[in-house]
């Protein structure tokens, strides 16, 4: 069920301005593509472009297409809420809806959008909730708060959120920028274990965790504050960590700035 | 100017601590004070209320009886009438606010852009300061006058209705504010609607704030005094149609018995009254409270 994302000439924007300019890349299906860069650079932005969650922010929008497996994610009859089913996506800081119980966050996407059924719903949390390594530590509290949970446990529970709806892409904003380095192992190993059926994009700014968990590594950056952020390249993991083509690439992955 | 390597400059902090021990001192006993001010007369209304009141509220017919027949040289009768009528309308109010101002609420937080937001946010500003008597009047001149119809509880309702929609939009809107932009955004990711979002996710995370909003607009209706006099004289006798017919209420019962000053019985029925409604408003915030808490996960 996961898909290729093939993005091609994507120009991103708040209002006028234009943050990232000029992007065509492709994210092969059943992968990590991991997105680096200094902050402001866009890859937040892209990110958020790939399920139409960019347009939710006032004056976003975007020109250039996205595919998912050929569809155009941005064709006039194409419905956002439809993308985003198929490209779920995980945020920065662990956002469980405080309102539910672990039980209700991950079957959340299903009865928000109609699945009544017990059984499915049932089935499909323990079956999320497995997916997300988190079953074993919840499974006899499904009733309690979401909120209740750890940090990491609250990433993973809205990892098992995300993967319910089955999506064919996941993205990752910064999953574990806000979790301690435990939790952030369980979530690496997790996204390892992930991309057996999903595609998926991950932000980072943790060199070695793009080098621990993608195969594809794309580096963003920008010429100066007030330009837009530019894709500098993209390639596989080892060759961009090891042998990177443009020089700016590699001074940012070897800290020498950003 | 340049800092040599070799000489720092160090830094001596003056010794304060003293000074702000004592301030730190002075700090609170000024804040205690200031609360010690503010309770004392709520607790004296409270204290004397009770005192005054709570006998009558005890005897057998205070909850089942009107004041049919019953002048007010005579002891006995009782506020059924009365509590009725308040209970009535104010629950036909909310009935009538409550949707208007959450939803006005939901469209100035969630959609509201631009001139037409701008100019509601103004209007509930407006209505928020609208004096209750200015609210009665308003009502009088177009249901009396332009409509030619009678003074009956719906027009009380009415006025009461203007009263109480800012309280619910200004409240709610706060509380929907409060709600992390994040669980939105969670929520839309999911692939569900922005409406359902909005239904399922935002509203029910800000239900206790709107609760409390709506408890707060309902207790502003329910002393409040001059659209009754204006649209709602008193009556002695039990009236539930909102249609037809004056409809007595308790702050008119209070100010009728106040009117007849001088007589013991009817005095004590005002402050007996003024308990009643002081007892109503606030079982119904705990019931508020308790629906607001029942409705949400425990911790």
């Amino acid at each position: 069920m996961a898909k290729r994302i093939d993005v091609e000439h994507l120009d991103v924007y708040y209002g006028d301005f234009l943050a990232v300019h000029d992007v065509t890349m492709t994210v092969p299906a059943r992968s990590v593509t991991a997105l680096i860069g200094p902050s402001g650079c866009g890859k937040s932005t892209v990110l958020r472009s790939l399920n139409r969650m960019h347009e939710v922010t006032r004056g976003g929008r975007v020109e250039g297409s996205i595919r998912l497996d050929g569809v155009d994610l941005y064709a006039p009859d194409m419905d956002p809420v439809l993308v985003r089913r198929m490209v779920g996506m995980v945020f920065q800081r662990p956002n469980p809806f405080p309102t539910m119980s672990i039980y209700d966050n991950v079957a959340a996407g299903l009865r928000l959008n109609g699945v009544k059924d017990k059984a499915t719903l049932d089935g499909v949390v323990e079956q999320s909730l497995k997916g997300a390594n988190l079953w074993t530590e919840v499974k006899d509290r499904l009733r309690k708060p979401g909120a209740g949970l750890s940090g990491g446990q609250q990433q993973r529970l809205c990892i098992a959120r995300a993967i319910a709806v089955q999506p064919q892409v996941l993205l990752m904003d910064e999953p574990c920028s806000a979790l301690d380095p435990i939790s952030t192992l369980a979530i690496e190993d997790l996204i390892t274990e992930l991309k057996a059926a999903y595609t998926i994009v991950i932000v980072t700014h943790n060199m070695q965790q793009a080098a621990r968990v993608s195969d594809q590594t794309a580096f963003f950056n920008l010429a100066a504050t007030g330009k837009p952020g530019e894709l500098i390249e993209v390639g596989p993991t080892s060759t961009i960590f090891s042998n990177p083509g443009v020089k700016a690439t590699e001074d940012y992955i070897e800290g020498r700035f950003g | 100017m340049s800092v040599s390597t070799t000489s720092r400059v160090v830094v001596t902090f003056p010794d304060r601590t003293r000074a702000r021990t004592q301030r730190d001192r002075a700090a609170r006993v000024s804040m205690a004070l200031a609360f010690v001010v503010a309770v004392i007369p709520l607790a004296w209304i409270l204290v004397t209320v009770t005192t005054q009141g709570a006998q009558l509220l005890f005897s057998s017919t205070w909850w089942v009886n009107s004041q049919r027949g019953i002048n007010s040289t005579m002891v006995g009768g009782g506020a059924r009438h009365a509590i009725n009528g308040t209970l009535i309308q104010a629950g036909v109010t909310a009935l009538i606010a409550v949707p208007i101002g959450v939803l006005t609420a939901v469209y100035l937080v969630e959609f509201g852009r631009g001139r037409l937001a701008r100019a509601v946010s103004f209007m509930v500003d407006i209505l928020t300061g609208v004096p209750s008597i200015v609210a009665a009047l308003f009502v009088y001149a177009v249901w009396v006058g332009t409509f030619g119809f009678q003074r009956v509880g719906f027009a009380v309702c009415l006025a009461l209705v203007l009263l109480m929609i800012p309280v619910v939009v200004r409240t709610t809107e706060e509380m929907l504010k409060l709600v992390p932009n994040e669980l939105r955004e969670a929520s839309l990711a999911l692939g569900v609607p922005r409406w359902t979002t909005i239904v399922r996710v935002v509203l029910p995370t800000a239900l206790s704030g709107i609760v409390t909003g709506v408890l707060l607009g309902l207790a502003r209706v329910m002393g409040e005094t001059a659209p009754l006099l204006i649209l709602g004289p008193y009556t002695k006798n039990l009236a539930t149609d909102l249609f037809s017919g004056l409809m007595p209420t308790l702050p008119t019962m209070i100010n009728q018995d106040r009117s007849e000053l001088g007589q013991a019985a009817a005095v004590e029925r005002m402050w007996a009254t003024a308990l009643t409604l002081i007892v109503l408003v606030l079982v119904l915030n705990l019931a508020g409270r308790l629906v607001a808490r029942l409705g949400s996960v425990s911790r």
